[in-house]
């Protein structure tokens, strides 16, 4: 008796549809290429990160320096591929905080409703009635600069848009007839949660996910921008583009390099979030 | 009423289970008792909105709260009071003890996980078990009700609805339950498949000498699988009884008009006899017989008072003011 557990069949249809969306495959091409530079920085790199040479400052670009130099001499080139590292790093790990937060607060919300409810989700519409930007200033000035520091603030802002995302999805889910018989073969609320509410919310979490690191690493390049979030040396988008602001009348390559690469970062993150939307959609499933 | 017999493996006592919503108190179920014997199965037969679900979910202590509340009575299972049982308690009776068969296959199953992941989960919450272990006994449950354990990997939209029902039973018998309540298990299903299915759970039923209370309006199923039958009206039992006495010995004009309204393959009849107006309002049931409104036979009496259960024969009670006071005084 051969006993073949196939699983995972309904992530090959997923896979299968989102294939077909040339945008989303492009995104997800981008996406991977970047994790890659992210991983292999160092091989990659033509300069050190803090590679300081003085003889070759505020260098236009050329075959030496592809994007030119800054006013220290590094290579801003080897210190955008670097930054990748910073940047991927805090989109998916505070996306990760705030999802793993989010989905949990929004299952309880919604699986208990009641008093649980009200507490969680007036909280979070407290959350959301401040402006996000505003939000993940005032909890990175509480907290002082630094990578995890910006993390959390990134993390916070986006927790409550995920317990209303998983909150709305539990409340359909949990009237199904399939959750109730669960309860019938003596199933407990936390088995519940787990493994029939999760796996059945999931689709909407991974969208919010994947649209979410793009705001996230947009977020956290904001902060640095600003002097609040990673600082400088540390080649993170924002902060050189801080650095670069005062040199912007002469040196046009300073921002744009390190804006472009926040801009193809965030548009492979939404193209490849809203084909996974479509994919996951049983509504478009031919 | 009958007392509590020795030997029934379940006996309802005077159940009343009302919802309070916002609109008023639905009176649901309303004061039934029944008795179901180990290894005998008992059709609860009634229209929609008869409050069978909310018994069976009343049995299974799975009445929604809020806004539901089982208000009055006593279940006993196996000499333990369920009203009085606690969360933890409960957890082990649900799946363990009784089990429950739901009406649609379609939407019972959960969709993200394969089907033999879910036999298994029951094994693996009842007992202590290893997963592997688990999932033979998950493979021997679906050979059990007919499907190939080649299948244990496949989700629930890979099978037809009457293969799910069949996982869905398989489910329910996987920790040998001593009680399962089955509502409506071939409504979702067409009729070829209906018989098939009812057959499995027959002699699934016999095979595990299981007690089963089988939820229906279909009074051909009841035919074919049960012992006894309890005919439920407006949330009331208002006709019990073995089942040759319920077809052959009819007596509550409710029953009378269900039977009428089947179409009947022995006498040729040019157009049924429905019965003429709706349940009453659950919210605003009127303080006499429920059925009164509807009642071809409805005197006075019966739209003042509550008939009391008469017994007719060994075994056969009816709610009706036409046998109060005799046992044949019409007919």
């Amino acid at each position: 008796m051969k006993i073949g557990l196939r699983k995972n069949s309904q992530w090959r249809d997923v896979w299968h549809r989102l294939k077909k969306n040339r945008m989303a495959m492009f995104g997800l091409a981008v996406l991977i290429l970047l994790v890659l530079l992210a991983i292999f920085a160092d091989f990659i790199a033509p300069y050190g990160v803090d590679e300081q040479n003085y003889s070759e400052m505020l260098q236009s670009p050329s075959l030496r320096h592809p994007m030119g130099t800054d006013n220290f001499g590094r290579d801003i080139m080897s210190r955008i591929i670097y930054g990748t590292r910073i940047s991927l790093l805090i989109g998916f790990i505070s996306l990760l905080i705030s999802a793993v937060v989010g989905s949990i607060l929004g299952a309880c919300a919604g699986y208990f409703s009641g008093i649980s409810d009200t507490i969680i989700m007036r909280g979070a519409d407290i959350l959301m009635a401040i402006p996000r930007t505003v939000l993940a200033i005032a909890i990175a000035t509480t907290l002082g600069p630094g990578l995890v520091n910006a993390m959390i603030a990134v993390a916070i802002g986006t927790i409550p848009s995920f317990a209303r995302v998983v909150r709305a999805s539990t409340l359909t889910v949990k009237d199904q007839e399939y959750v109730e018989a669960a309860r019938a073969i003596g199933a407990s609320n936390t088995h519940i949660i787990a493994k029939y509410i999760f796996p059945n919310v999931l689709a909407p979490i991974i969208v919010q996910a994947t649209l979410g690191v793009a705001t996230a690493i947009l977020l956290a390049a904001s902060l640095s921008f600003l002097g609040i979030g990673i600082e400088p040396p540390t080649p993170e988008w924002g902060s050189m583009l801080s650095a670069a602001r005062s040199y912007i009348r002469d040196y046009w390559y300073m921002v744009t390099f390190p804006g472009l690469a926040i801009m193809v970062t965030v548009l492979a993150l939404n193209l490849f979030g809203d084909g996974l939307r479509d994919a996951l959609d049983p509504k478009l499933k031919k | 009423m009958a007392q509590n017999e020795s030997g029934a493996l379940l006996s309802v006592r005077n159940l009343t289970i009302h919802y309070f919503t916002d609109s008023g108190v639905v009176q649901a179920v309303n004061g039934i008792s029944f008795d179901v014997q180990q290894g005998e199965t008992l059709g609860l037969v009634g229209e929609t909105g008869a409050g069978k679900t909310t018994t069976a979910l009343g049995l299974m202590q799975l009445v929604p709260d809020p806004p539901g509340k089982i208000v009055e009575g006593t279940i006993t299972f196996n000499g333990r009071d369920l009203t009085k049982l606690d969360k933890k308690e409960l957890r082990s009776y649900r799946g363990r003890e009784a089990s429950m068969i739901f009406q649609d296959p379609m939407t019972a199953l959960n969709p993200v996980t394969t089907v033999g992941e879910q036999i298994a989960e029951v094994v693996k919450i009842h007992k202590k078990v290893s997963h592997a272990e688990a999932l033979k006994e998950a493979a021997h449950m679906l050979e059990t009700v007919g499907i190939p354990a080649e299948r244990l990997g496949d989700y629930p939209h890979q099978f037809s609805g009457g293969m799910k029902q069949r996982v869905v039973i398989a489910i329910a018998l996987a920790c040998n339950p001593h009680l399962i309540i089955a509502d409506e298990p071939t409504t979702a299903l067409d009729v070829t498949i209906q018989a098939q299915v009812l057959e499995l759970m027959k002699k699934l039923q016999q095979e595990y000498k299981t007690a089963m209370i089988m939820i229906t309006h279909d009074l051909g199923v009841v035919a074919e699988v049960c012992d006894k039958v309890a005919i439920m009206y407006a949330g009331r039992i208002v006709e019990s009884g073995p089942i040759e006495e319920i077809y052959e010995n009819t007596k509550h004009p409710y029953t009378k008009g269900l039977f009428d309204s089947l179409p009947s393959l022995n006498t040729k009849v040019k157009r049924l006899r429905p019965i003429h107006g709706l349940m009453p309002d659950p919210t605003d049931l009127p303080p006499g017989c429920p059925f009164a409104p509807r009642c071809p036979h409805c005197t006075d009496a019966c739209s003042t008072h509550m008939p009391e259960p008469v017994e007719v024969a060994p075994g056969h009670q009816v709610c009706c003011v036409l046998y109060e006071k005799s046992a044949d005084a019409v007919q």
